[in-house]
């Protein structure tokens, strides 16, 4: 079906074995890739080639494939999800390699996400944040009909650009801090915009702070290498509203 | 076997609040003496562990990814159905019932459908709650848009995100309880047996994907809310880990399997690229609002530019054939249509298969900018996978499995015929007949998680003791010696296949013979050869790695061995149901003018299998369906 030009590429990925394993880079060669092949795709063809040969196969967090799940995480080239703007791994595709090229694969790196085997990392920290307060204390059943609560236009559409956040990490994984101040403001931001979320605003963005700090993740430094990273495009203005939040609810 | 749904009488207007009442309550006290196990994190599954977590029971939840928040309720993109009638377009509870049966073509249960209609208004509002950030109008209150099979404006969005922002409202809810401790979250765990103990549902064996290490968790009741199985046809859109293999233990533990051949054809997806693809990417049915779907009307016209081919020689084929729904007919029907025009000849893009979707004059007559704000997301998407842009040329689509309304048999409870076993969300088979309609099935996951289960599973509870049964049964260290068994075997073989290259064959047969139109030569060839590649599977499939650790090729080995076993009873259920009706099409069965023909006087049933054996013919129970609110008619969208 396809009457593309194939590529061949020398992949440099990242192999361990466990957490404790030391773990080093392997040479591998992509062969008969097309552009309209996926990254993934790609990797899935280098798989094939190493079952066949009775090796291990390279292993990888994905499922969606289409960008939204969060699952994916490698770094590419040095840039979480390969540095193309609001791109995740699974949405990127070969048109953007050419033939020849050599390709460095690793895992996210930060201390908060320990390297549970080759590319798949432990996010489990992601979620002990939300945990900590990235909702509303609301009862199923018990809540008012969905238009009583009245909320202008831009303020819905600002919550969303917050709430786009798909917590894949890689704001953490482009951090020079390993930060997740992104994550979290995103989080906190969408839902102190809210007139639902106001309530508890005060408690959750110290709960939430707290939380973050606890997971070992570290603090911004204003590189603004998170929002380059996001495959949504998550604005760091966020990071900045999180702050105003904190600062506010020392005062609550 | 007659099965009866237990469905309440009465007048359908009172049947779900009737039901409540006459529902036995746990006293607040002794919920904390019940375990419930949930598999499965999505819509259903979060929505129903959060909420049974706060009635205060124990909960015991599972998922095979890193995170309750990547379920792949997440892609839904376009939106939710409630019956609100915020536009005053003459919407009403019973008119999302009836576009709801009718949108099945009349193959759903009519008070279960009444039911999810009758909540569907009370899932807004928790969402809302939660601060789930839907679309607002410019007074700040929320806004709707038309989606398939209605001529009402009842679908509420989040721009192309819906899924995602009613996951994460779901993933929040069950977050907190996860704080509270009321629910134990397991994540990269896989269910691969049910565990029944005297016909009761007692637990489960899971394999923790890290380690390897199978594992016995027992309950009191056990949910599965696991979702769909159309990657038995390998392409589809969901997600890579989706499987049937929780629902196909619970099958061959005894669970019927409720008309696995409705399958839902999305007619909007990108078509595929190429051999390597792994998967189909949906374009939300929402763009049908704004978009035109159209073939040339000549062959020669296939290959041009779509720039080139004026107007008058364009076929706007859903527009001429269902004047009144136009782009907005259901998803079976536009699906089979742009089949037909394929395979007319008049197919675009690689291999003739795909048709335009067209927002040139939506473009025309709304902006750029306006068609950018509702869809902004879908065209950026389409743009990375087909590196087109769909503001300047119209989009290609083609239809890919996206949906199964079949699934494991359920009474009006949501309990399978194994007492003490659930089935929430797509998992189960109950609301959408043979057809789903878009933005429904956001409304059904949410609907049995956050306002059915709660309460009916206190009905069962309170008829059985609090942990009865523990993980030192027998039957439990029988359960992981079976899972072991398996695995060895898989890992053993060391054939010269990849579980993959399996996979894609499989999915190959089901397409063509099993897809969207269906004949008895093609059911019986798929019945003939699925079990062929089922015993090649066995012998050589080449899984590397051991079973003590991560291994993805042993994931992945024990779905598709599920899938080769699942795929034979879903072309043999196509095979019995000698008509057509929504997602099943049987070539034999059609109107003079190509629609689907049903046969209400033999087929006016739910279709429930039950397993036995290997390799053995399943038997069929039947459950009559009644209609006494919608009457059964002729589904026209003309």
């Amino acid at each position: 079906m396809s009457d593309h030009k194939t590529m061949t590429l020398t992949l440099i990925v990242w192999r361990q074995k466990s957490a404790t394993d030391p773990g080093k880079f392997e040479t591998y060669t992509a062969k008969n890739i097309t552009d309209h092949h996926s990254f993934l795709e790609m990797l899935d063809c280098v798989n094939e080639d190493l079952i066949h040969a009775g090796k291990e196969p390279i292993v990888f967090d994905h499922d969606c494939r289409e960008g939204i799940c969060g699952m994916c995480s490698q770094v590419i080239n040095g840039a979480p999800h390969g540095g193309q703007e609001r791109t995740t791994v699974c949405q990127l595709h070969m048109r953007k390699f050419k033939d020849g090229d050599t390709i460095y694969i690793e895992p996210w790196r930060a201390r908060a996400f320990p390297i549970i085997r080759d590319l798949i990392v432990d996010r489990a920290a992601l979620d002990t944040i939300i945990q900590a307060g990235g909702y509303t204390s609301c009862h199923t059943g018990g809540v008012p009909d969905g238009n009583a609560i009245m909320i202008p236009k831009p303020i819905a559409e600002e919550a969303t650009d917050a709430a786009e956040c798909i917590g894949c990490g890689a704001c953490v994984a482009g951090c020079p801090n390993g930060a997740a101040m992104l994550f979290t403001g995103a989080k906190v931001s969408q839902l102190a915009l809210l007139p639902q979320g106001r309530p508890e605003a005060a408690a959750r963005v110290k709960n939430m702070t707290a939380a973050m700090a606890e997971c070992g993740f570290g603090n911004c430094t204003n590189h603004y290498e998170c929002q380059a990273a996001c495959p949504k495009g998550i604005n760091v203005k966020f990071i900045a509203r999180m702050n105003r939040e904190f600062l506010k609810a020392q005062f609550a | 076997m007659i099965l009866d749904g237990k469905c309440p009488t009465g007048p359908i207007e009172k049947s779900w609040d009737k039901h409540r009442f006459d529902l036995k309550l746990v006293n607040p006290a002794n919920k904390r003496k019940y375990n419930i196990i949930m598999v499965g994190t999505g819509l259903a599954g979060a929505a129903a562990a959060a909420s049974l977590g706060e009635l205060g029971y124990n909960v015991q939840a599972f998922c095979y990814q890193d995170s309750p928040r990547r379920a792949h309720s997440i892609a839904a993109q376009g939106g939710i159905n409630a019956a609100k009638n915020y536009p005053s377009d003459g919407d009403s509870i019973l008119r999302l019932m009836y576009d709801t049966i009718k949108g099945g073509d009349f193959r759903a249960r009519e008070a279960d459908v009444w039911r999810l209609s009758q909540v569907s208004n009370n899932i807004i509002d928790q969402c809302v709650a939660q601060g789930v950030p839907f679309a607002r109008d410019y007074a700040g209150y929320l806004d709707n848009r038309s989606f398939g099979g209605a001529q009402v404006s009842r679908t509420f969005y989040s721009r192309g995100l819906t899924g995602q922002q009613l996951l994460l409202g779901a993933y929040s809810a069950l977050s907190r309880q996860i704080k509270a401790g009321s629910v134990t979250m397991h994540t990269r765990r896989e269910m691969l047996d049910l565990v029944v103990v005297d016909g009761v549902a007692r637990g489960i064996t899971v394999r923790n994907l890290i380690t390897g290490e199978l594992e016995s968790y027992a309950a009191d009741a056990v949910c599965l809310a696991t979702g769909g199985y159309v990657n038995v046809f390998y392409l589809s859109t969901n997600a890579k880990g989706c499987s049937v293999t929780a629902n196909w233990s619970a099958a061959k533990k005894g669970a019927f399997f409720a008309n696995p051949c409705y399958t839902q054809i999305h007619p909007t997806c990108i078509p595929q690229a190429g051999e390597y693809q792994s998967k189909l990417t949906l374009m939300s049915e929402s763009l049908r609002n704004d978009g035109r779907i159209w073939v040339p009307k000549k062959k020669e016209d296939v290959g041009k530019l779509p720039a080139q081919i004026p107007d008058a020689d364009r076929d706007y084929y859903l527009e001429r054939k269902y004047p009144s729904y136009g782009n907005l007919a259901p998803r079976d029907i536009a699906s089979r249509s742009a089949k037909e025009a394929c395979d007319a000849g008049l197919g675009v893009g690689p291999g003739g298969r795909g048709v335009y979707l067209d927002f040139a004059d939506s473009i025309n007559r709304l902006s750029e900018d306006t068609v950018r704000e509702r869809y902004g997301n879908l065209f950026e998407m389409y743009e990375k996978i087909t590196d087109e842009n769909a503001y300047k040329r119209p989009m290609r689509i083609y239809p890919a499995p996206h949906y199964a309304m079949g699934g494991l048999w359920v009474d009006y409870n949501l309990m399978s015929n194994i007492p003490g076993l659930f089935v929430l969300g797509e998992a189960n088979f109950s609301v959408h007949g043979a057809n789903r309609l878009g933005a429904s099935a956001l409304m059904q996951g949410l609907s049995d998680g956050y306002f059915v289960i709660p309460y009916t599973i206190g009905g069962y509870l309170v008829t059985v003791k609090p942990g009865a049964v523990t993980t030192d049964h027998p039957e439990f260290k029988k359960s992981l010696e079976d899972v072991k068994a398996t695995n060895n075997k898989l890992l053993s073989i060391n054939g010269k296949k990849t579980v993959t290259e399996f996979h894609r064959e499989l999915g190959k047969i089901m397409w063509e013979n099993v897809g969207m139109a269906r004949s008895k030569e093609s059911l019986t060839e798929a019945i003939k050869v699925i079990p062929q590649i089922r015993d090649d599977f066995w012998k050589n499939v080449k899984v590397t790695g051991t079973g003590a650790e991560l291994n993805q090729q042993l994931e992945n080995a024990g779905r598709v061995a599920d899938f080769l076993e699942f795929g034979e009873l879903l072309a043999r259920d196509a095979l019995h149901r000698e008509e057509s009706c929504g997602g099943h099409f049987r070539v034999e069965h059609q109107l003079p003018d190509g629609e689907a023909k049903r046969n209400d006087a033999d087929f006016s049933y739910v279709g429930a299998w039950e397993y036995k054996g290997n390799n053995k013919e399943p038997e069929l129970h039947k459950e009559p369906l009644k209609f006494e609110t919608i009457h059964l008619a002729v589904r026209s969208y003309k």
